[in-house]
């Protein structure tokens, strides 16, 4: 072999940093090669899916439309991952939100109230919320293992939404279709510049982030978090109360996740329809990732990641590139990622051509 | 397994050259743009091909003096508008919107492009430029009703069926007067999914009304499965929407096919013209949107000779399946002797008429 | 009910439930090795294109059952080379894997959708398929149906009384002892994660090749999903898989079938059933830290650091 890998004493934190641009130059390889494949000029390629999506304001307005549930939902994420809670439930959370706030929303169908906005929203995150707290009780008080639970509870909730929306919260005129009525003027998310769709949620989501950041880096609750997820058993001994940290980080995932499915319903959607989410829940796992669990990085991610959604629906409109390259870029990048991260903790040392260094499997 | 289709490649050169030659420059004699936004894929052999069929077809026949694209698989959440904008914004003239769920997307982005021409499928809100279209599949339905009626033996009929909504039970009621016009024992079994495409559950579905004594299978759902069941379990089955012939050759006797080219193209010319108009076209067998497929060989001639007979009645407006009397399934009179269903009332039912076992889900 | 119904609804639970418990088997497998692959749905979808591709371009379904197989081994691997040899996060990892592989299998897969094909044909075993109630359940199946009865005694078998099989449970439950012993750790779990990739390719082409002879994007629909969930839902032991694969084909099925006799119930509240039982089932076994102790492969999920 010519390579030799070592462990590195301590992580790299350039590695850390370089390691998510690292994946991104790859996929963008990846992606060249791919339409180098597909018969297609790969700049041509490259530009259509990464430029020309964002190339004039209503592009970025969207770009922001599409990022923002991502965002709020990896920042809940993010929380529950650094303290090694492994919460894959967003997705069923958000449609909770979105459920609940839909609910609130219908009854303020004749309402001009100020008040009818804060409430929706706030029902949204409390729907997130208790839904988020099943998984944490389980967890505290049955040691049931979040990562099953918070899958199954994702398809109680889809199957929940897809309840009320063909029966009790269906639109009475709209001919038995499920959709519900759209919703009122008064409980509609006022967008940030008028003719465009950007709306308050992405603007929520960026304070969600700043939020994160304050309360990770500067309290002590997020000392106690962090010291959760690094090493339980410290965290016991420091005498931090575990189950009040694992039920706490699951609430606020629930809440962001349920602002976002809330968000969706009353901005960009106007009325709970079956297909709230294409699965943002699952994509916020991926961001999550992606930004290294930290605010800045996941808010680069997120938009990452909203562009190439846009993007592979600019490939098939302009080029005729199948949709699938959308998923498809999203799986190689998180690989990519992933088999770059080793570089963190180890070193790989060129040898050259004359050695024989045997190589380490680990 | 690259998809190197020439036509693909053509594509994908001209849109090069298009992009290079400046985008925003007109053209002299700039082609219509059309551009179609799918729910499924392009090849789901059901609701979306047809449509990409009609697509095809219409680009044919207008060879050089239209431009179409298209995007499959549209999620009718948030995205669905931005789709339609793009594509509207991407200087298309002209924009079919083919699932339901697009209906209030659709209308928003209309307000924004008062100049582009939009035709949203099967909704019922128009607007200045937004027209509305739908094919009359009732009228296939009821023929394949007649055709059942002669050819079952156990007196029972399995219809796996999507939603509750107007549209389906529109179709399960023609199916079940067909079959009571030449066989008043027979009963229709409903068996509701709760998807338009969920291939397992389809075959689940059929399965179930196949053991319950269904000889016959008829399906308002997009994928073939039920088909391929009814052909493994040797019963009888119809297609619907496409032709399913290849998918149970023995077992599919015929089905409601639709036949959106010639409406496509009848409506790029208008909007080419100028004679569009914003209304609604609700097309059956006498403008060609519906069609017989094939008739299976295992069908008497006599049968096929009555059923001929019955569509070109329908065809010459002197017969129409939801003409009196009809009775509901308590045997209620609700159309008299001698008068027909309005088409308000043929859009809105929301009950079955008799024959039809178990309850509507409300 | 008259017995010929019960017959065939017996019937169709055994089909329904057989992808899920052909994917199950090998997650158990895996799991049993302290290796969490969340990666199935992603590796059914790969096995179930593949599948059908190669079945319908070489007019033979047996390659396409081969493929399917060779296919989920392949996805696996990369799964493997991240978790095992990188040591990268295995929750992340599975979950890149089933995006990974929703996304290649419908960009592979475009050409081959709504394309027909005859699928697999019963072997109606005679004499056997004619006992009443559970004859046409067990005897009149495809053959990969069959195929999973055989399966499911060879990993029984395997298990519970093969050398083999401690070697494995001891990787599972305490890998750090297992390296004292001389066993590599790494390749233990590098085996069993592929035997998971090839159960899960396999299920993949039961749902193209036997199940809805076709291929369309995301036909698994969470089929991967439940697999995982059936694996705790047995804790972990093989004979309440088969029973708990059934349950669910017989859950997913019994909704229709009552729809079919009039029986008017919200399908969607329904629906949520085989999830709700799941998680009950997983909460009651927890509840007990020595019940959990006992099931539970003591280092699941957790990444082994040879250098340790």
């Amino acid at each position: 072999m010519l390579v030799n890998v070592e462990r590195r004493a301590q992580g790299s934190r350039t590695m850390a940093y370089m390691s998510p641009v690292l994946a991104m130059v790859l996929t963008l390889f990846t992606g060249a090669l791919l339409f180098w494949i597909q018969e297609q000029n790969p700049l041509q390629g490259l530009y259509t899916f990464f430029i020309l999506p964002v190339a004039d304001l209503y592009g970025l307005s969207e770009l922001g439309v599409k990022a923002a549930p991502i965002l709020l939902c990896a920042a809940g994420l993010a929380v529950c991952f650094r303290a090694n809670v492994w919460n894959i439930g967003a997705e069923g959370q958000l449609l909770m939100g979105a459920l609940f706030g839909s609910w609130v929303a219908l009854q303020f169908l004749e309402s001009t109230s100020g008040w009818a906005m804060p409430l929706v929203l706030l029902s949204g995150a409390l729907g997130g919320m208790c839904w988020a707290a099943i998984p944490a009780i389980l967890k505290n008080h049955f040691n049931t293992n979040e990562i099953l639970t918070t899958i199954m509870l994702n398809y109680v909730a889809l199957n929940l939404l897809l309840f009320g929306v063909h029966g009790p919260l269906k639109d009475p005129d709209g001919f038995n279709f499920p959709e519900s009525a759209l919703f009122s003027e008064a409980t509609t998310l006022p967008v940030l510049i008028e003719g465009y769709r950007l709306h308050l949620g992405a603007l929520l989501a960026l304070l969600a982030v700043v939020a994160v950041w304050v309360v990770l880096s500067r309290t002590f609750i997020g000392f106690q978090i962090r010291v959760l997820g690094m090493d339980s058993s410290a965290a016991h001994y420091a005498g931090f109360r575990e189950k009040k940290l694992v039920l706490l980080v699951l609430l606020f995932c629930g809440a962001m996740a349920g602002l976002a499915g809330v968000s969706e319903v009353t901005g960009p959607i106007g009325q709970l329809v079956p297909t709230v989410s294409p699965g943002y829940g699952y994509s916020a796992i991926i961001v999550a990732f992606l930004g290294r669990l930290h605010p800045v990085g996941i808010v680069l991610a997120s938009l990452l990641m909203a562009l190439v959604y846009m993007g592979s629906e600019m490939g098939q409109i302009q080029m005729g590139l199948p949709l699938a390259l959308g998923g498809l870029f999203q799986g190689v990048l998180l690989f990519y990622l992933l088999a770059c991260d080793f570089l963190i903790m180890y070193r790989i040392r060129w040898q050259g051509f004359a050695s024989n260094v045997a190589t380490n499997e680990a | 397994m690259t998809r190197l289709s020439p036509a693909r490649l053509l594509n994908g050169a001209a849109t090069l050259l298009l992009s290079a030659a400046v985008s925003t420059a007109a053209f002299a004699a700039d082609p219509l743009k059309i551009g179609f936004v799918y729910v499924g894929p392009v090849g789901d052999a059901g609701w979306t091909f047809e449509h990409d069929a009609g697509r095809k077809e219409m680009e044919e026949a207008l060879a050089g003096k239209v431009e179409t694209s298209y995007v499959e698989s549209v999620s009718e959440g948030a995205d669905s508008q931005r789709v339609i904008r793009q594509l509207a914004q991407q200087g298309h003239d002209l924009i079919f919107t083919t699932s339901f769920g697009y209906m209030n997307p659709t209308l928003k982005v209309a307000r924004a492009f008062p100049k582009t021409s939009f035709m949203h499928a099967t909704g019922y809100k128009r607007s200045k430029n937004v027209g509305t279209y739908s094919a009359r599949f009732y009228e296939g339905r009821y023929l394949t009703g007649v055709i059942a009626g002669q050819m079952t033996k156990t007196n029972t009929i399995g219809y796996v069926a999507a939603f509750p909504i107007p549209e389906v039970v529109q179709g399960i009621n023609a199916f079940t007067l067909g079959l009571h016009s030449v066989n008043p024992q027979a009963k229709v079994k409903v068996i509701w999914i709760n998807s338009w495409y969920d291939p397992a559950k389809e075959r689940e579905a059929a399965e179930a009304l196949i053991a319950q004594g269904a000889d016959i299978i008829n399906q308002h759902t997009d994928s073939p499965a039920p088909v391929q069941a009814a052909q493994e379990k040797g019963v009888y089955a119809f297609g619907y929407d496409s032709d399913m012939t290849a998918f149970g050759p023995d077992a599919h006797l015929t089905g409601s096919v639709v036949h959106w080219g010639g409406f496509y193209t009848q409506t790029a010319r208008a909007v080419m013209d100028g004679s569009w108009k914003a209304d609604d076209t609700w097309g059956g067998m006498a403008v060609d949107m519906v069609k017989m497929a094939p008739y299976n060989k295992a069908i008497p001639q006599t049968v096929i000779d009555q059923v001929e007979a019955i569509k070109a009645k329908i065809i010459d407006g002197s017969f129409h399946p939801f003409q009196g009397p009809i009775k509901d399934q308590q045997g209620e009179l609700k159309v008299a002797d001698g008068t027909t269903m309005s088409d308000g009332e043929i859009l809105s039912f929301n009950w079955y008429v008799e024959g039809v076992q178990g309850e509507l889900p409300k | 009910m008259d017995i010929d119904l019960i017959t065939n609804i017996l019937f169709a639970m055994v089909r329904t439930g057989t992808p899920l418990l052909l994917v199950a088997m090998g997650e158990l497998i895996c799991e049993k090795s302290g290796v969490l692959n969340l990666g199935q749905e992603g590796m059914m979808l790969m096995g179930a294109m593949a599948g059908f591709a190669v079945a319908f371009v070489s007019g033979d379904l047996w390659f396409g059952v081969l493929a399917g197989i060779l296919t989920g081994m392949l996805m696996s691997l990369l799964f493997g080379f991240l978790a095992l040899n990188l040591n990268a996060n295995q929750v992340a990892s599975g979950l890149a894997l089933t995006i990974f592989g929703a996304g290649l299998s419908a960009y592979l897969g475009g050409d081959f959708v709504g394309k027909p094909l005859t699928g697999m044909e019963a072997w109606v075993i005679p004499g056997l398929s004619s006992i009443p109630l559970i004859g046409k359940a067990l005897f009149a199946q495809d053959p990969l149906v069959y195929l999973s009865f055989v399966m499911f005694g060879v990993v029984f078998f395997f298990v519970y009384h093969s050398r083999p099989g401690l070697i494995l449970k001891a990787v599972g439950e305490a890998p750090e002892s297992a390296v004292a012993v001389g066993l590599s750790v790494i390749r233990v779990r590098y085996l069993a994660v592929l035997f998971g990739g090839a159960m899960a390719g396999l299920g993949g082409a039961y749902l193209s090749l036997a199940y809805t002879p076709l291929w369309s994007d995301n036909m698994t629909a969470g089929r991967g999903w439940i697999a995982l969930a059936l694996v705790v839902f047995a804790s972990w032991r093989v004979g309440r898989l088969l029973l708990g694969a059934y349950l669910f084909g017989a859950a997913s099925i019994m909704h229709l079938v009552m729809q079919g006799l009039g029986v008017s119930v919200s399908s969607n509240l329904l629906a949520t059933l085989p999830y709700l039982a799941t998680i009950v089932v997983l909460v009651l076994l927890s509840s007990n830290q020595a019940r959990i102790k006992l099931f539970a492969p003591m280092s699941l999920g957790k990444p082994f650091h040879k250098t340790q």
